[in-house]
């Protein structure tokens, strides 16, 4: 096959992997948008195998056969609520996958037209090598903080900003160096430079809490895709850098997006945020939200009769529902008012949970009608109408401290509403703080009841109370 | 100044015009008050709290109607039953009478205080517009009769309102049919509602129907085409024949349903509109109760009687005019705050003089009598549409705004796309042609990245991610190219990205699948 049939294919799998993720804006196109991937995918490989391949197709077998099976496997049995978990792994084997590249086509390249094609192509490979480092171990830390393996708190090294960047000025001299003597003489400074990024990739992710890790993800989906379009670079592949330019500017918008939710700069949250600004957190402004006084707490009997007497209900969801799988309750108990004309809607903020998005996939999950589920720019006008507001293990995405109290550490952080509406139940273990570390005053607002205990037997004790009558 | 508060001597009338709580804020606006003894005392407001209040008390009934600036009643003056003389004959030039007049059953009265110079004010006069609604006797007199009918109809009512399950067995709800939904009939609805009733509503004004479903109760709508039943000043009115009939087929219809009817229809002076029908009565269940809150101008009910409790057809129906007095130490603290802010309106400077300011149109709706002219009816009042500009006005200065914080922003964001232009050329000056080409391509998929990504809904942002996961292991081309090359350890490399982006490729398009699928509508 000659080189101008595979640059058409190639174009063609471009076309198709654009169309794929316009496809994956709407509701009703994302599975074509899906199945278009799947062909650009397959297009591209096929083309490849068929045109680049002539000889070790047994290694080709070995690699290629095995790896599908796994992945399959792990697509059918994940759960949905660890769905961060296993995008942040996958993450990490781009990563990987980008370094081997990069090592076999450093240690395999031929001869080069000039000394400016030389010295390019291998910065572009070391620049590969380093993002795919970076993105294989932070993806890695993320993978180990979301499934509970390691804590998720923010690990702050000392000098942490100091080791970063003195990480980054070092490996930015050996691309230098590596450059100047060459892919033959510098295999030492390339390994050294791939460690250092591993230690950084590390480092980084470390530092971060819990809660901020919906910037994480969608950070490390970005660094996948450069490490990719880095790869593109020094192959001299367009499809390559074709795809990891969109997916890192996909990911790269992700992380946007989190962060305008969260009102954090990118960079405050990927230089380990909040967790230094907690300490500053005057103590007046906690003392003014801990003398706002009583909670009431109710127990589900009594906050099934108000649900059930309420026309509008808001369920806000978070983390806590998905810890403690509590979504099908949460539906069975959102068919049950609604066969009694309650208007069940769910309110979502974009950083709901640890990955963008990941409550809408957990009340897909459940069979919660997509259209039933608002953003939070549609639905907070409408918490003055709402009768009941049902959080169900949120906290930070609905403390109205974001926007009364003004040296709160979440201070303009855009939040849910709820305590504009007639009536709030909080579901809550106990009376510990988010994330962020932050009281939170609707606790303690005079519409504001707590219904304390785990998350899955608090809702099934209302679902049970809602199905006895 | 000096007011007057006389006591009511109308049969049945209760009320006091003036409570010891209101005097003493009455007094802040600089007045003076007496008041006649035994005055609060059907309020439960004895002379006593009145004193305590710094309220004057006097039993020379004609000297207070007789020195006082200002006479505050809650009825039109009438005859005295033993005194032998009804109030305005006393009244004399620069004094002022504020009482309810109802100016247009009383053009002999207003003539007598016109013709002796006496300025009046009627309460019952003051236009329906939302500034107003703080000195509107009866919208506040309405309300305490709403709630009352409701109160009358479940004493002669032989069941719960509520339903409920006893051990002894369970018990239906009480089902209450509001007609007119006014601030009489929403304050029905209202107490009726908490009371555990199934309730629903009727007007011929479409839109009240918000209002009833605010308050929870059904509103009840006939199948008949669009006809308006709204007339000026949010009050109803008369409506044709074919509505009529429509209205009257409803009527029949809920009357063998309901346990309760409270009626509420009046239209401003004419008499009431018959709309329950001997018939209707007799359909309704035996204890069934209706109360006829109209009864005073002829009735809803064709079996009502005014004042009096009639028993016909196994149906209780209840003709109280008087349903305010019988809450009288409710009415009249709503009353007496209703005065006061009359008085803060007419009295700017509290400084206790009285000015009668006929610019000003709330004064100038209530004013029936001025210097001697009768000033009723007012010119029409201004509808209370709410001044829509003023909403309005503010939002160009904060578009203004809006655009000042902005430029400096596309200035600032001009500067980096500038230098990474001249970092670009420079590297564009020495790298290869090919390289520039690759440069090209990526630049623009960013862009292109950029736009497709930009409009992803936040629901698929989970799927979004785990394609552009599948997607970015595009890297397998990259290992593909290399796996064929002589040197094995090139070669295990390959194989190895291999592995682990297949793993990645199957896992991502798979997993994204099984998410999508779930997402239903």
């Amino acid at each position: 096959m000659n080189f101008g049939v595979m640059t058409a294919a190639y174009i063609g799998a471009s076309a198709l992997f654009i169309m794929a993720l316009g496809g994956l804006s709407h509701q009703e196109s994302a599975r074509r948008g899906n199945i278009y991937g799947i062909l650009g995918m397959g297009l591209a490989m096929a083309v490849t195998i068929i045109g680049a391949v002539t000889d070790n197709y047994g290694l080709l077998l070995v690699g290629l056969v095995p790896g599908g099976v796994i992945g399959y496997v792990l697509a059918k049995r994940v759960e949905m609520t660890s769905m961060p978990e296993l995008v942040a792994i996958l993450h990490s084997l781009v990563g990987l996958a980008a370094v081997f590249v990069g090592f076999a086509n450093a240690l395999g390249h031929g001869v080069y037209e000039s000394v400016v094609a030389q010295r390019i192509h291998d910065v572009e490979t070391s620049l590969g090598i380093f993002i795919g480092a970076v993105t294989f171990t932070g993806s890695l830390v993320a993978y180990l903080k979301l499934s509970g393996k390691v804590s998720g708190n923010p690990l702050q090294l000392p000098g942490r900003h100091l080791i970063n960047l003195a990480i980054v000025f070092v490996s930015l001299y050996l691309i230098v160096e590596f450059a100047a003597v060459g892919a033959a003489n510098g295999m030492v400074y390339l390994t050294i430079i791939t460690v250092l990024a591993l230690l950084f990739g590390a480092h980084l992710v470390v530092a971060i809490g819990g809660a901020d890790m919906p910037v994480v993800v969608s950070m490390l989906n970005s660094y996948s895709g450069w490490a990719a379009a880095a790869m593109g670079f020094m192959l001299g592949n367009d499809l390559l850098i074709v795809v990891g330019a969109l997916v890192g500017s996909s990911g790269a918008i992700l992380s946007y997006i989190m962060c305008r939710a969260m009102n954090r700069k990118f960079l405050n949250v990927i230089l380990g945020g909040i967790g230094s600004k907690k300490k500053k957190a005057s103590p007046a402004a906690g003392a003014a939200v801990e003398e706002q006084g009583e909670i009431v707490e109710v127990q589900s009997e009594e906050a099934a009769h108000m649900l059930e007497s309420a026309k509008e209900v808001m369920i806000i969801p978070g983390y806590g529902m998905a810890v403690a799988q509590a979504q099908h309750t949460v539906f069975e108990i959102t068919k049950k008012l609604r066969e009694k004309g309650v208007n069940v809607r769910f309110g979502i903020h974009p950083v709901a949970g640890r990955m963008p998005g990941h409550m809408n996939v957990l009340l897909a999950e459940a069979k919660v009608p997509y259209d039933i589920v608002y953003e939070m720019d549609e639905i907070n006008e409408d918490f003055p109408k709402i009768d009941v507001s049902v959080v169900i293990g949120a906290n930070d995405i609905v403390n109205p401290a974001a926007n009364e109290v003004e040296d709160s550490p979440i201070a303009g952080m855009p939040v849910l509403e709820p305590w504009k509406g007639k009536h709030t139940i909080v579901l809550k273990r106990g009376m510990s703080r988010g994330y962020a570390g932050v009281e939170n005053p609707l606790f303690f607002k005079d519409n504001t009841r707590m219904l304390f205990g785990d998350a899955k037997q608090t809702v099934d004790a209302l679902l049970k109370h809602l199905a006895a009558d | 100044m000096k007011i007057g508060i006389p006591k009511e001597i109308e049969d049945g009338e209760l009320r006091v015009a003036m409570t010891p709580v209101v005097a003493e804020r009455v007094k802040q606006l600089g007045f003076d008050l007496v008041i006649e003894s035994g005055a609060g005392e059907a309020a439960s407001y004895s002379d006593d709290a009145y004193i305590a209040a710094g309220v004057e008390v006097t039993s020379d009934t004609k000297a207070l109607w007789h020195d006082s600036d200002i006479l505050i009643k809650v009825r039109p003056p009438i005859e005295h039953p033993e005194l032998g003389f009804y109030g305005i004959e006393l009244l004399g030039k620069d004094q002022m009478l504020i009482s309810t007049l109802y100016p247009a059953q009383n053009s002999a009265k207003l003539n007598e205080l016109a013709a002796r110079g006496t300025n009046a004010v009627a309460l019952d006069a003051v236009p329906r517009i939302s500034r107003a609604q703080k000195m509107d006797v009866l919208s506040s007199m309405a309300n305490i009769a709403g709630y009352r009918a409701v109160v009358e109809a479940a004493q002669h009512f032989g069941r719960f309102f509520t339903g409920q399950i006893t051990a002894a067995g369970k018990v239906p709800p009480a089902k209450v049919l509001v007609i007119g939904a006014g601030v009489a009939g929403l304050a029905a609805i209202g107490a009726a509602k908490s009371m555990g009733a199934i309730v629903r509503a009727f007007d011929t004004r479409p839109e009240v129907k918000e209002q009833v479903e605010s308050m929870d109760a059904e509103f009840l709508v006939l199948n008949f085409k669009d006809e308006d039943g709204s007339g000026e000043g949010g009050y109803a009115k008369t409506m044709s024949p074919e509505f009529i009939a429509a209205e009257m087929a409803l009527f029949a219809e809920q009357a063998k349903d309901v346990d309760i009817i409270i009626t509420t229809a009046l239209i401003p002076g004419k008499p009431a509109p018959e709309l329950i029908t001997e018939q209707m009565v007799r359909s309704m269940k035996p204890g069934s109760v209706i109360v006829d809150l109209a009864a005073e101008t002829g009735g809803n009910c064709k079996l009502t009687q005014a004042n009096e409790v009639v028993h016909k057809h196994g149906v209780t129906m209840i003709g109280y005019t008087n349903l305010p007095s019988r809450m009288a130490a409710q009415s009249s603290q709503l009353f007496a705050t209703n005065i006061y802010h009359l008085l803060t309106e007419l009295c700017p400077n509290k400084d206790g003089q009285i000015d009668l300011n006929m610019e000003d149109e709330v004064i100038r709706g209530a004013t029936v009598v001025k210097q001697g002219n009768i000033t009723w009816p007012p010119p029409a009042p201004r509808l209370s549409a709410a001044p829509k500009s003023d909403v309005s006005e503010p939002l160009p200065e904060a578009k203004a705004a809006k655009k000042e914080e902005k430029k400096p922003s596309a200035f600032g964001f001009l500067i980096p796309v500038f230098i990474v232009g001249v970092l670009l050329m420079g590297i564009g000056s020495v790298a290869p042609a090919e390289f520039m080409g690759h440069l090209t391509v990526f630049v623009l998929s960013c862009f292109v990245g950029y736009m497709v990504v930009w409009g992803v809904s936040h629901s698929l942002h989970t799927p979004l991610m785990s394609v552009t996961n599948a997607i970015s292991s595009i890297i397998v081309v990259g290992a593909l190219t290399q796996i064929s090359n002589d040197s094995s350890v090139v070669a295990i490399l390959a194989a190895l990205a291999i592995f682990i982006t297949s793993i990645n490729i199957v896992g991502g398009f798979a997993v994204t699948h099984r998410m999508l699928k779930m997402f239903r509508k």
